[in-house]
């Protein structure tokens, strides 16, 4: 018990005397995951929206893959761009590995099938009559849409959410991509293994609380946007 | 017309797309610019990938001593370390996926040798592995000269062993001491952790088991692990050396063989040397690692 009360009182000071590695490797993670999340929304938002709007043949395999990519564990994601990416591997020349841009990549495999799932079934559960209604009153499809996706708002930002909480929080395919080295590609739940390995128990926890007031600040940053345009 | 004061309604929303159009185009930009500081330079500051054993990280060595002084005497690399098991680090330098290589496990080492997967081996420093244990002591093994004979009494108590079964040097060390005590070690008390030895310290610590360690982590992590203290200390057999092994570019073309020599030399050199033998000292009353450079084992 007094390990852990030790634990939080250095956390604390760590935490307000802005310790410069924690803050860099906290702005790490939040550059690696915020840019992973903004292209998996590029990707996922498009395919999610002509999935749950177009009727095409093998539609359903599509969604099946989709809907097993949402469950695809972090590791075999992080082992599958490791093998691509490792200098014995097929795009190995472009030395990618062990950079935070292979950990983008790995985290963008691992959110686009959840962002790409969770908008598709936003999309869905309009009700269908909207899309005529839309039409009928004159609008082009490019308008109808976007008035589909603004009518889906409130689960579209939950997809974003939930890819958002995926890939901070993950930590098998970016210390298998990125490798957890100092000052380079070092994130907030690599840095908290090895930590707790190195018997740090004080930085772990500082970290950890980080971390959880990070995504804490995200969600409530989404969820004030989510319910303020919702209650409109 | 009728769309317009809809999306009037939705204004909120659009405001935050916006936001995050802003954002991604920040994002991007610093990444273009983050990208373009790395890539300009990249004909200059080329990628030196160190594949090494999580004793090396673990204790600090690597990340607070080798590589700063590393950097600042040749920034036109960019190393890049990655603590993994001597197994695993030897079976990166086997693909070509690591320049350059800093384990123990001499065995091994010979076979990565004879195999030409490495054009350089030379010694670097030792240390020595310990056998730790719970306090209570369950197999009455404290202050046993031979580490095998422990490994039998323990074997034969069916204490708790906590192994690390990753390839590492660690445990190629613990297979051959086990090997010496003629123990095949297996059953519910040998317990497979698949980890580093930090972990694999901590679960000895909470499952009061038995395990071996090489001296360096022990001394930078015992403060957290009340329950353990060394019971074997001091066996011929329980020496731990260090190489740095230079992996050829002759098999693998795409070696940073210079980046690499550039390592191994450094860290073969005598202020080099002088810095390991003084690492850990004020912390710990005791170095950590002892040079051995230009020593033949």
């Amino acid at each position: 018990m007094d390990a852990i009360i030790a634990g939080f009182k250095q956390a604390i000071v760590l935490l307000i005397h802005g310790d410069p590695q924690v803050i860099e490797i906290t702005l790490l993670s939040l550059r690696v995951s915020v840019t992973a999340v903004l292209v998996s929304m590029l990707l996922g938002m498009p395919l999610g929206t002509v999935l749950a709007l177009t009727r095409f043949p093998g539609r359903n395999l599509v969604i099946s893959a989709v809907n097993a990519g949402m469950g695809v564990p972090p590791v075999v994601a992080g082992l599958a761009v490791f093998l691509v990416l490792a200098r014995s591997g097929p795009l190995g020349d472009f030395q990618l590995i062990y950079t935070p841009a292979a950990m983008i990549v790995a985290q963008v495999v691992i959110a686009t099938p959840i962002v790409a799932g969770l908008s598709m079934a936003a999309v869905q559960q309009l009700p269908p009559k909207l899309r005529l209604q839309t039409l009928g009153l004159g609008a082009s499809r490019l308008q109808m849409v976007w008035r589909l996706l603004m009518e889906a708002r409130l689960p579209l930002l939950a997809a974003i959410m939930a890819g958002f909480g995926g890939v901070i929080s993950e930590i098998g395919a970016v210390l298998m991509v990125g490798g957890n080295i100092l000052n380079q590609t070092r994130v907030l739940t690599t840095a908290t293994v090895q930590m707790t390995r190195m018997g740090q128990l004080d930085m772990a926890i500082a970290l950890s609380v980080i971390l959880m007031a990070l995504i804490f600040a995200v969600n409530l940053v989404l969820t004030w946007v989510q319910q303020r345009s919702g209650s409109q | 017309m009728k769309i317009a004061p809809a999306s009037r309604r939705f204004r909120p929303f659009a405001a935050v797309l916006c936001v995050a159009v802003l954002v991604a185009m920040l994002a991007t930009g610093c990444n273009s610019q983050q990208s373009s500081t790395t890539e300009k330079p990249a004909e200059e500051k080329s990628q030196l990938i160190l594949a090494t054993t999580t004793s090396t990280q673990d204790t600090g060595l690597l990340d607070e001593l080798v590589i700063p002084e590393f950097n600042k005497k040749y920034p036109q690399y960019e190393v890049k370390t990655i603590a993994v098991g001597s197994g695993e680090a030897m079976a990166m330098g086997a693909k070509g996926d690591a320049d350059v290589l800093l384990v123990h496990s001499p065995k091994d080492e010979d076979k990565f040798m004879a195999d030409g997967n490495g054009s350089s081996r030379k010694a670097v420093m030792h240390n020595d592995f310990v056998v730790v244990g719970p306090k209570s002591d369950p197999a009455k093994v404290k202050g046993t000269k031979s580490a095998a004979d422990a490994f039998k009494n323990i074997a034969d108590a069916k204490a708790a062993f906590i192994t690390r079964g990753d390839d590492s040097g660690t445990h190629k060390k613990e297979l051959k001491i086990w090997d010496e005590a003629g123990v095949k070690p297996s059953g519910a008390w040998y317990v497979n952790t698949g980890q580093g030895m930090g972990e694999t310290l901590r679960i000895a610590d909470q499952k009061s088991g038995y395990t071996l360690t090489d001296r360096g982590t022990w001394l930078s992590t015992k403060s957290s692990l009340p329950n353990l203290e060394i019971v074997v200390e001091g066996d011929n057999l329980l020496q731990n050396f260090y190489h740095v092994i230079v992996v050829s570019k002759k098999k693998f073309p795409k070696i940073n063989e210079q980046g690499a020599i550039a390592f191994s030399d450094f860290i073969i050199s005598p202020e080099t040397q002088k810095m390991i033998g003084e690492f850990g000292k004020a912390k710990y009353g005791q170095p950590l690692f002892i040079p051995d450079a230009g020593k033949k084992e």
